[in-house]
């Protein structure tokens, strides 16, 4: 279905690769020429992606805005294209944050701005390639053409030190899981062809073939391997602190936001659906690695030194709470953990920005050199506490939606997991609050940091947008949470029913089974 | 005694005499030109080139046999036959500059290359092991004068005599393995000798598996499969880098042509015996390949190393044994040809007289100086580690489909992984370039016509068939019908 009669998802896809061809032809001197394009062409991608959102027909559970191409006909492959309530919103948050990457890094990537901004440019395109996809050769496609933008932009503009050790290895991690995952596609698609009799990638047509319960485990650690290593759950969370600390700002910012929340994505959309058996049995696992992985977060959170770190932490424990949430299985769990995507987006995202904000003053990310900003930058420590408040999940902002959803859902579904995952929020709050505390409050220790200008009104252009909906999310949170109700519920529905069916059918091999014993015995 | 004059069919030689007189033509011409000026020699092994493959594509589609059953002129052999034309071709334009610049313009050099690709067609149109035996030598002592041409170079010459040695000795091989298959089946014709196989009485004959073993060790030695390998890296290191493009690319098909021919055709009814054989090869090669290439740190024993692996991935389209597999070997090849041709251009194009530049920390910062020539290093780096949307990518993906397909899932994890080990050393490349300070001067590039028309051919077909791979993995699939 596609309500407008207009490719827009191809648009929006592939608009900034077209900046990228134009960036590509300007002389590279002319740096603001080719800042001004880049945003401009982001921006007007944001522009083109506000109609998803207002066509979107919020009642139906089925893919919209549907555009459908044969590619390579011969092995069943599309190109096919289509959102529904679950990737709606991580489209709106890629083209949300791509201009405001692009404003935020405009005093801060002083060399190299034309690839930097090409780099940047095509990160959109395979970041929304990733969202729109319903064939998984198209969807392996943009997922490994992500990976190279974002490479480069750890590796060349990173922080001298680690950068390269640090692209290297986030290069290598993801790839590693992401091949494991090619080879499961392929042994997905031949089962289909020896069931069907038919060739195709198509992504909803695989989810109607149920698929035997030992190769069905197989096939979904495969895929678990490559979304946990994205997510990045407990135990692969390890490139994250170093992607992150090594990054320039604004690649912080995008891995943060949307490039981690392809791997939740990739659950929602890929493994559960297509192996609800597997997935409903490794729940316990997953979840105690969910657990593991909030708390973990939040305690190592808790001893870093280095601002960016600690957020990078915070970002694994965050993380966990969606996974536990949508593991809960339930509709409170699914919608708390896709809401708390976009929070984590937000408010991570924020914090990044506001971490690059004052490392371009100072040139130092460490909690000891600071003390006392909130008297030198009260526009700053404002904006500064909104977000931190945000990232614990106070009432009436954007984080608290999320985290009551998921802790509500996983209540309903394991009580002992629910009680765990909740002293979380409490570590949250401390380890946000004492950092918080110690940079902004008490006495300025430092000579240096008595004469820090406040924020100029371009980071005031950054960051007022992403505050608009964090307190949007945080007051009223139904916008959002209305587009993706149906969805959810088709998909808990779906992922029932097969579960159901699939352990019937086992259950009626075991009675067979066991009758034959019988007759053999008598 | 009754004399038989074979039905002479001129026409579906085409290509190989076309080029045949291009090359003799190009050893009289290049008589005339003057010293040191030899790039009409150049461009008129092109022209010949150019005519080969459009006499190719007139043969397309309709397979006849030839001389009393001696050649077997089907799309199989025509296939291969554009991936020679296309390595010749480009291995030419890439030689024009460099042949001045190291005062070795000879038109003999050219001629050879000639040679050698008729040397190759024969290898791949060969219907009777002797063809593909006389293919094979017309093509290697081409490539060992080659390989020996910068006859100043230590290095050169080195390589030319290991290759020589070797290569005679791994010819022996593959002579006494047809002297042994002969034995035991009464025939060199490879449709005879599936014929015979197809008695399952004689398939246990220990004659016919020694002589399949040694076919095995002479193809093996020429796609340069572990663990005949050996030779390798010291030859493409020494050769003249637009010959060690030429073998890695003609060479390897070359022989994965014939050897495909003999063992998916011929020997097919003795699968069960080779498919173990060749499952322990790949993953050996594979495997071998990808590591040591680690630790190289001059670029072309990379290369080499990483074409090593390269013949692993294509052997494991070998073991698939089925239709996916042989047509994913022929695009695997297709896709091959761009990639590494293209790479080698680009490290032509960087080093000079005196100053190769091959060692891999010399692309130290060299991406912002060189925007275009690093660009086009990122996409054959990215294609040749099998990165999306590149023509690598594709192949790979057929290649391991096609194992999936036939049940071989450890295989493919196995060669997925090994793709991933070469992503490693495929990046450092680009980590030289982008993200390391320059460690030395930039005199700039000498850009010439025929290396930049070399290298947008070879980044266009990288591209394209990334992209849009549909049309040459059907041509792949028209090529494989003696197989089906």
């Amino acid at each position: 279905m596609n309500q407008l009669d207009f490719p827009i998802l191809t648009l929006i896809t592939f608009l900034p690769t077209l900046g990228v061809i134009f960036i590509m032809l300007m002389n590279k001197e002319e740096t603001s020429t080719i800042r001004w394009t880049a945003f401009i062409t982001t921006f007007i991608n944001f522009l083109f992606s506000l109609p998803l959102f207002f066509y979107f027909n919020a009642g139906s559970a089925e893919m919209q805005f549907v555009e459908k191409a044969s590619w390579i006909k011969e092995y069943g492959i599309s190109y096919f294209v289509g959102i529904d309530g679950i990737s709606l919103l991580l489209i709106l948050l890629a083209t949300f944050f791509a201009p405001i990457c692009v404003v935020a890094c405009w005093k801060d990537i002083k060399d190299k701005v034309k690839e930097f901004m090409i780099c940047l440019l095509l990160l959109e395109t395979g970041m929304i390639g990733v969202f729109v996809s319903l064939d998984l050769f198209l969807f392996y496609v943009f997922w490994e053409v992500m990976l190279i933008p974002m490479y480069l932009l750890i590796g060349v503009w990173g922080a001298p030190a680690r950068r390269i050790y640090a692209a290297i290895k986030f290069f290598l991690f993801t790839m590693f899981g992401s091949l494991l995952m090619l080879v499961a596609i392929l042994v997905l698609y031949f089962i289909n062809h020896s069931v069907t009799g038919e060739y195709t990638f198509n992504l909803l047509k695989l989810y109607e073939l149920s698929i035997p319960l030992n190769i069905q485990t197989w096939l979904f650690l495969a895929f678990f391997l490559a979304f946990a290593i994205k997510v990045p759950m407990f135990p692969f969370h390890t490139w994250l602190p170093d992607a992150h600390t090594e990054a320039p700002t604004v690649g912080s910012v995008l891995l943060a936001a949307v490039l981690l929340k392809t791997g939740t994505y990739g659950f929602l959309r890929f493994s559960m659906p297509l192996f609800p058996v597997a997935s409903h049995d490794f729940i316990p696992l997953i979840s105690i690695l969910a657990i593991i992985g909030i708390i973990y977060g939040a305690l190592v959170s808790m001893v870093q030194k280095d601002l960016k770190r600690l957020v990078a932490f915070s970002s694994v424990s965050h993380l966990g709470f969606v996974m536990l949430g949508l593991f809960a299985l339930n509709i409170q769990g699914v919608q708390g953990g896709l809401i708390q995507m976009i929070n984590h987006g937000l408010s991570t995202g924020a914090l990044f920005l506001i971490v690059g904000m004052i490392y371009e003053r100072r040139h130092t990310r460490m909690i000891a050199d600071f003390g006392g900003l909130s008297r030198v930058m009260p526009v700053f420590a404002t904006f500064f506490m909104i977000v931190t408040l945000s990232s614990i999940g106070l009432p009436g902002l954007n984080g608290f939606v999320g985290e009551f959803l998921i802790l509500l859902g996983t209540f309903k579904s394991n009580v002992v997991y629910a009680v765990f995952a909740a002293t979380g929020v409490i570590f949250a709050a401390v380890y946000m609050l004492w950092m918080f505390q110690r940079v902004m409050f008490g006495e300025i220790t430092r000579e240096e940091n008595r004469n820090l200008k406040d924020l100029s009104v371009r980071e005031i252009g950054v960051l007022v947008p992403i505050l608009i909906f964090i307190f949007w999310i945080g007051l009223y949170p139904k916008t959002f949470l209305g587009k993706t109700e149906a969805s959810v519920q088709h998909f808990l529905n779906e992922f029932n029913k097969k579960y159901e069916t699939s352990i019937q059918k086992k259950d009626n091999v075991h009675a067979v089974n066991k009758s034959e014993e019988l007759i053999v015995k008598k | 005694m009754d004399l038989v004059i074979p039905n002479i069919d001129v026409a579906s030689l085409g290509p190989e005499l076309i080029l045949s007189i291009a090359a003799m033509f190009v050893l009289l011409v290049s008589v005339f030109l003057p010293k040191g000026r030899k790039d009409p020699a150049a461009y008129l092994s092109l022209l010949g080139i150019f005519f080969a493959f459009v006499s190719s594509i007139f043969l397309w589609g309709n397979p006849r046999y030839a001389f009393n059953n001696m050649i077997l002129v089907d799309n199989f052999a025509l296939f291969f036959n554009s991936i020679f034309l296309i390595a010749a071709g480009l291995s030419i334009l890439m030689s024009v500059n460099y042949l001045k610049e190291e005062e070795m313009s000879h038109g003999e050099f050219y001629a050879l290359i000639l040679f050698a690709t008729v040397g190759m067609m024969f290898m791949s149109a060969g219907s009777n092991l002797i063809t593909i035996f006389l293919g094979l030598e017309t093509m290697s002592i081409s490539i060992y004068v080659l390989a020996g041409f910068f006859r100043r170079s230590n290095k050169s010459n080195e390589s030319a005599l290991k290759y020589l040695l070797l290569g005679a000795f791994s010819s022996a091989f593959l002579l006494y393995g047809i002297a042994l298959m002969y034995g035991a089946t009464g025939t060199t014709d490879l449709k005879g000798i599936s014929e015979y196989l197809s008695n399952a009485a004689y398939l246990k004959d220990p004659m016919l598996l020694a002589g399949m073993g040694l076919l095995l060790v002479g193809f093996g030695f020429k796609i340069a499969s572990v663990p005949f390998h050996m030779w390798t890296p010291d030859v493409y290191e020494g050769a003249p880098t637009s010959i060690t493009a030429f073998m890695s690319v003609g060479v390897k098909a070359a022989a994965f042509a014939a050897f495909v021919r003999v063992f998916l055709y011929s020997l097919w009814d003795l699968q069960p015996d080779w498919n173990y054989v060749l499952w322990i090869l790949a993953v050996l090669t594979m495997t071998l390949g990808n590591i040591v290439a680690i630790a190289q740190n001059n670029i072309k024993r990379m290369l080499a190393y990483s074409s090593i692996a390269h013949a692993g991935y294509i052997m494991v389209g070998m073991v698939a044994s089925n239709e996916l597999g042989t047509s994913s070997i022929l695009f695997y090849m297709l896709a091959y040809a761009f990639m590494n041709l293209g790479a080698f251009g680009v490290i032509i194009l960087y080093g000079r007289k005196g100053e190769e530049n091959l060692d891999i920390n010399d692309y130290s910062g060299m991406g912002f100086k060189y925007p275009a020539l690093a660009l086009l290093m990122s996409v054959f780096m990215f294609s040749l580690a099998g990165i999306p949307p590149t023509a690598g990518f594709v192949g790979k993906f057929y290649i391991f489909s096609a194992a999936i397909k036939s049940g071989y899932i450890w295989l493919a994890i196995i060669g997925v992984m090994n793709s991933l080990i070469s992503v490693y050393y495929y990046l450092r490349i680009t980590v030289m370039m982008y993200m390391k300070e320059p460690v030395k001067e930039f005199v700039g590039l000498k850009w010439s016509p025929s290396m930049a028309i070399a290298l947008i051919i070879a980044v266009i077909g990288t591209l394209l068939i990334g992209i849009f791979p549909s049309p040459y993995l059907d041509l792949a699939r028209q090529s494989i019908q003696l197989f089906m």
